[in-house]
Parts: structure tokens; sequence; C-alpha cells
């Protein structure tokens, strides 16, 4: 078991809420956020969650980018199964229009280090996001919708019942030993994983045993015990940097991921604002222009050929032809062609 | 919340940065970089093994993935992606690691403008963490344009809306030159050479601030 640094920081601008999670050496960042959606045909009163975990390259060599693994599908399972199937968020809050629109809350997991039970602190992370967000307020008059701006009104948090939050346990030798919190290098080695999503009301949110070892109804009942004695311990971290953001944000100052850098470790380094010399940076930028040679060639005009086609510059001779010289072929509005070499012209944004 | 009078004073100001060095246990070098609410966090790998698909005879590959907030990478960070590699191309010794590749890869935690600056410092301060032999050290700035023809340093998301030009360059340590520019909007050549000289001058302040990180990272080693 290590030692919970459960460093959970939330960031300044609304709407965007986010927490970093730090488990051991394990590091987890959540992004909440929220847009109004038309909801799903099935479900016409209730909002939509939607959760992604993303790999993050960074977080260990053996991942890559846009690789769909074994472990990214079982976290994101796991993760929709501990979140989305305890209904531990009340879905029927988020409609705003019955069958027109609804909030979609998407849930943005990245994990930042791997060094072992990347389920566990994603789901600290994710409740932590979540028990955070405030969702811009909602006035509906008959079928209109306004939305505020946090600045006119103050967010609303989501109602949530109860936090899940998931508990790994690593077994080795056919169960003999059990290791809570296991670490990359146990996770390595162990034989199976159970997974226990549970409440600080102690009740089970989810189950999952894998590794196909078989567990007697005595381990199972010893885990789900210390995974209680976890939860709570967790939440109570979890209560207290809410808290304590909250206190933060009451008095107005200063929070966020770059006011939580610690100070006093010999690898950070933080700088007040700092003004820039702008002294003499007319009369240097007004001599380089002066010294620099006018550029001699003109841009050809555009010709116009034809209806929405525009020709610049002649083109050289076409060489595949076996006859005789063709007409060159007349270009569209936005290619440039011609004896410098070939660019062409794409209108971007 | 700044008001109105604060952004109007601090047009020629750096906002406060911050960075951490090596906090993370995986990669070969990671660095967080922070200025003013904008913070970025770059991890290192090199150099590794690389794809054969991917590897250069008689040099390292370099890949850089920039992953956003929300949501799955798009053009616009493939852009960004691009400014980013060249820049390491031009500043790492490539040569010396041959069928080799360095990845660095950055996670936008917070944007509150100037991101392709802040990303830029961060892959460097990442590097330098990472031991990887550089040639120089390269550092950004951006700059934006108002609509009044003001210059504006370290513009915040704010200030970048509202202006008609923004100007982000990479110069380097040895000579101040500039290493890579990426611009959108409309402006006089005047402005932009007005915008590289300014550039060049804050990166005074950020190669000390690198300077001084990696003084007080080894100052206790004897």
């Amino acid at each position: 078991m290590r030692h919970h640094a459960i460093h959970i920081s939330v960031l300044l601008a609304e709407p965007h809420f986010c927490v970093l999670v730090e488990l051991g050496k394990t590091r987890v960042f959540c992004q909440v956020s929220g847009e109004l959606v038309p909801p799903k045909d099935s479900r016409p009163t209730e909002g939509i969650m939607f959760f992604n975990l993303e790999l993050s390259p960074m977080a260990s060599p053996a991942f890559e980018p846009n690789r769909q693994s074994e472990l990214l599908v079982t976290l994101n399972r796991q993760l929709e199964r501990c979140l989305r199937n305890s209904k531990c968020i009340d879905t029927e809050s988020l409609c705003v229009v019955s069958g027109e629109k609804v909030w979609q809350i998407r849930v943005d997991v990245h994990v930042l280090n791997h060094d072992g039970n990347l389920m566990d602190a994603a789901s600290i992370a994710a409740i932590s996001a979540l028990s955070h967000f405030r969702r811009p307020d909602v006035a509906i008059q008959g079928r209109d919708v306004t939305v505020f701006s946090p600045e006119e009104r103050d967010p609303i948090p989501l109602s949530i019942y109860h936090m899940p939050i998931c508990v790994s346990f690593a077994f080795f030798l056919q169960g003999s030993y059990l290791l809570v919190d296991p670490c990359e290098r146990e996770e390595r080695v162990k034989d199976g994983l159970l997974v226990i999503a549970m409440n600080k009301h102690r009740e089970i949110c989810s189950i999952q045993s894998s590794g196909g070892i078989m567990l007697l109804k005595d381990q199972v009942l010893r885990c789900s015990k210390i995974a209680s004695v976890k939860v709570s311990e967790i939440t109570e971290l979890i209560n207290k940097a809410l808290e304590n953001d909250r206190k933060i944000r009451k008095e107005g100052g200063k929070f966020g991921f770059a006011e939580s850098m610690p100070k006093e470790r010999i690898t950070t380094l933080k700088r007040d604002e700092v003004p820039v010399e702008m002294t003499d940076v007319k009369e240097t930028a007004s001599d380089i222009v002066d010294r620099t040679e006018t550029t001699a060639e003109v841009v050809p005009s555009a010709v116009l050929v034809g209806m929405g086609t525009a020709q610049i510059g002649e083109g050289i001779v076409n060489s595949w032809a076996l006859e005789e010289d063709e007409e060159d072929e007349p270009q569209t509005e936005d290619r440039k062609t011609g004896t410098v070499s070939d660019v062409c012209f794409c209108a971007v944004e | 919340m700044r008001t109105m009078m604060e952004l109007h004073q601090s047009c020629s100001n750096l906002r406060e940065y911050g960075s951490e060095q090596c906090l993370l246990s995986k990669p070969d070098g990671s660095s967080t970089f922070v200025q003013g609410d904008t913070s970025i966090l770059a991890g290192v790998y090199g150099p590794a093994e690389v794809k054969v698909s991917k590897e250069i005879y008689d040099r390292a590959t370099v890949e850089v993935l920039i992953q956003p907030k929300m949501g799955l990478p798009g053009v616009r960070e493939r852009a960004r992606e691009q400014c980013v590699r060249e820049t390491c191309e031009a500043a790492l010794l490539l040569t010396l690691h041959p069928r080799s590749s360095v990845t660095v890869v950055l996670q936008v935690i917070h944007d509150d403008g100037s991101l392709l600056s802040c990303c830029l410092n961060a892959a460097c301060m990442a590097l330098m963490d990472a031991g990887l032999p550089m040639s120089h050290l390269f550092c950004s700035v951006t700059c934006a344009i108002s609509k009044e023809g003001q210059i504006i340093t370290d513009p915040t998301a704010l200030q970048e809306k509202e202006s008609r030009a923004l100007l982000t360059f990479a110069v380097d340590s040895v000579e101040r030159t500039v290493l890579m520019s990426s611009t959108t909007g409309s402006f006089s050549v005047q402005e932009l050479q007005q915008c590289i000289a300014i550039s060049q001058k804050a990166s005074e302040q950020i190669f000390q601030f690198y300077r001084e990180s990696v003084k007080r990272r080894y100052s206790k080693i004897k």
C-alpha cells in the first residue's frame, strides 16, 4: 500500500473544471465540461454522460497514440460501470427542454504517469471533478432557453447522490498473498486483480475480478472490508480538497494549477511579472526594414478565364502530351502556378 | 480576475511564469511550464527505439504529440505539433543518435492565451531535463497586435480574441535568431520587425529563467 498523496488541485477559469490527482507516483488529470445537445431518442428526458479515458503517450513508453489496447478498453469500461451504472449522478436534472435540449456532461480523463493502479486514480479524479463541476444556469421561457454566463449568474453544481470510488487488489500465488493499491511493478507480476467500487455508505457499486484466479468467499469479503476503510479515507480527502478550494474562491484568493505548484522544491521556480523593455524597438525595426531590399518580383494579376475560374501565371509547357502544345489548362480560383514553385493556397479557418 | 485597467497596463509585460522539472517518474524528462494561467505539461522519451517505417538512417526522428484538454487531437494540434517539431529538430543534435526516436508529448492543462509559446518553453525545459544534447536552447514569445496597433506581449485568451494579429516566434539562445514563426492575422512589415525585436528582448528574461532554474536544481550537488 502506498502513501496517499492525493493531491487534488482544481483550476481557475470557469466553465472548465479540472482535477489533478497524484496517487503515489501515478498522475491522472480529469477535465469535465458540459454543453447543450439534443437528447438520445430512447431517453428524451435524461441528460447524457460521456466518459473518455486516454492513456497519454507520456504516461509510459508502452502507450502509443491512437492504439486501442486492452488496458484502455478495460479502464474505460470499468470507469463507465463505476460511474454510469451506479447512477451516482442524477441525469434527470440535466434535462432542459424534454426531447430537445439536455446537458451532455463530458468527462475526459488523461493518464499522465503510469506507476500502477490507474483505475483507482481515474475514478478518484473523475468523481472529484464531477463534484467540483458547475454547469451554467439556464432559464426556460416556453421554448426559448437562455444560458447565462458565469459572470451573470452563479453556475449550479451537479446533483450527485454518492461518490463511488474504485479500490484495486492484486493477488499473488493463487490468492495467498494480497496487495492493496499495487504499483506498476507489482501489477506486472500479479496473478489476478480484483477491483471493488464502493461508496462511503458501504454500498458496493461494482466488482470486477480478472486474471482467472479463483477467490474464496471470505477473501472477497475481507477485500470489501478493506475497501470500505480506504473509500472512507479517500472520500474525506476529496471533501477536504473541495472545501479548501471553495474557501479560497470565496475569499477571492488565487488558485489553480499555477498556484498549487509547490514552491519549496528544488525543481520548481517561479518568477513574477516582468516588464519587457521596449525602448529602442521601433528604431531597430525600422533599421531592418530599410536595410532589406524590396523584392523585384511582382505577383502577376489574375486573369478571369470563365465563370468561377481564374488563372495566375502561365504555366510551363506541358511535356506529357505526345502531340504539340495544348492550351494551358484553366486553373481554379485559388491555385497558383507559374515558373515559381507550385504552391497551393488553401483557405484556412 | 483582472480588471480592464490592469489589462491595458500589462501590455508589455511577461505574465508571471514558473516551471517544475522532473515531476513524472516514467518519462526520461518532464517539465511543466506555467505562463499566467496557461499551463502545459511536457514529457520526453529519448533516445529510444523507433519504428522501422519512421527511422532515418543518420539522424534521430523527432515526434511531437500535443494532447488537448478535451476531445481528440485535431488539425489545430497537428499544426502546432509541426511548429514544435521543427524547432526541436533545429535545436537538438540529432546526428548523435541515428535510427532512434525522440518523442515529446505535451498535455494542455489550461489554455489562457500564448499556448504555442508555452508549449515550446515546456518542450525545451523537458528536453533539458532529459539530458538530450542540444546545440542551443530555445524559447518562445507571443505578441498580439491590438486593433489600435498596440503590441501586447504574452497575451491572455481575452487579449488574443480582441487582437487583429497574433505572432509567435521561437528564438535561439546563442544569437537570438528566429527559429520558427507562426502568425495569424494581418500586420505590416514594420509591425512584424517590431514584434521580432520585442520577442528577442523578452527572450532574454526567459533564458535567464532557464539558467536560474537549472542552477537551482543542481545547487545541492557538491
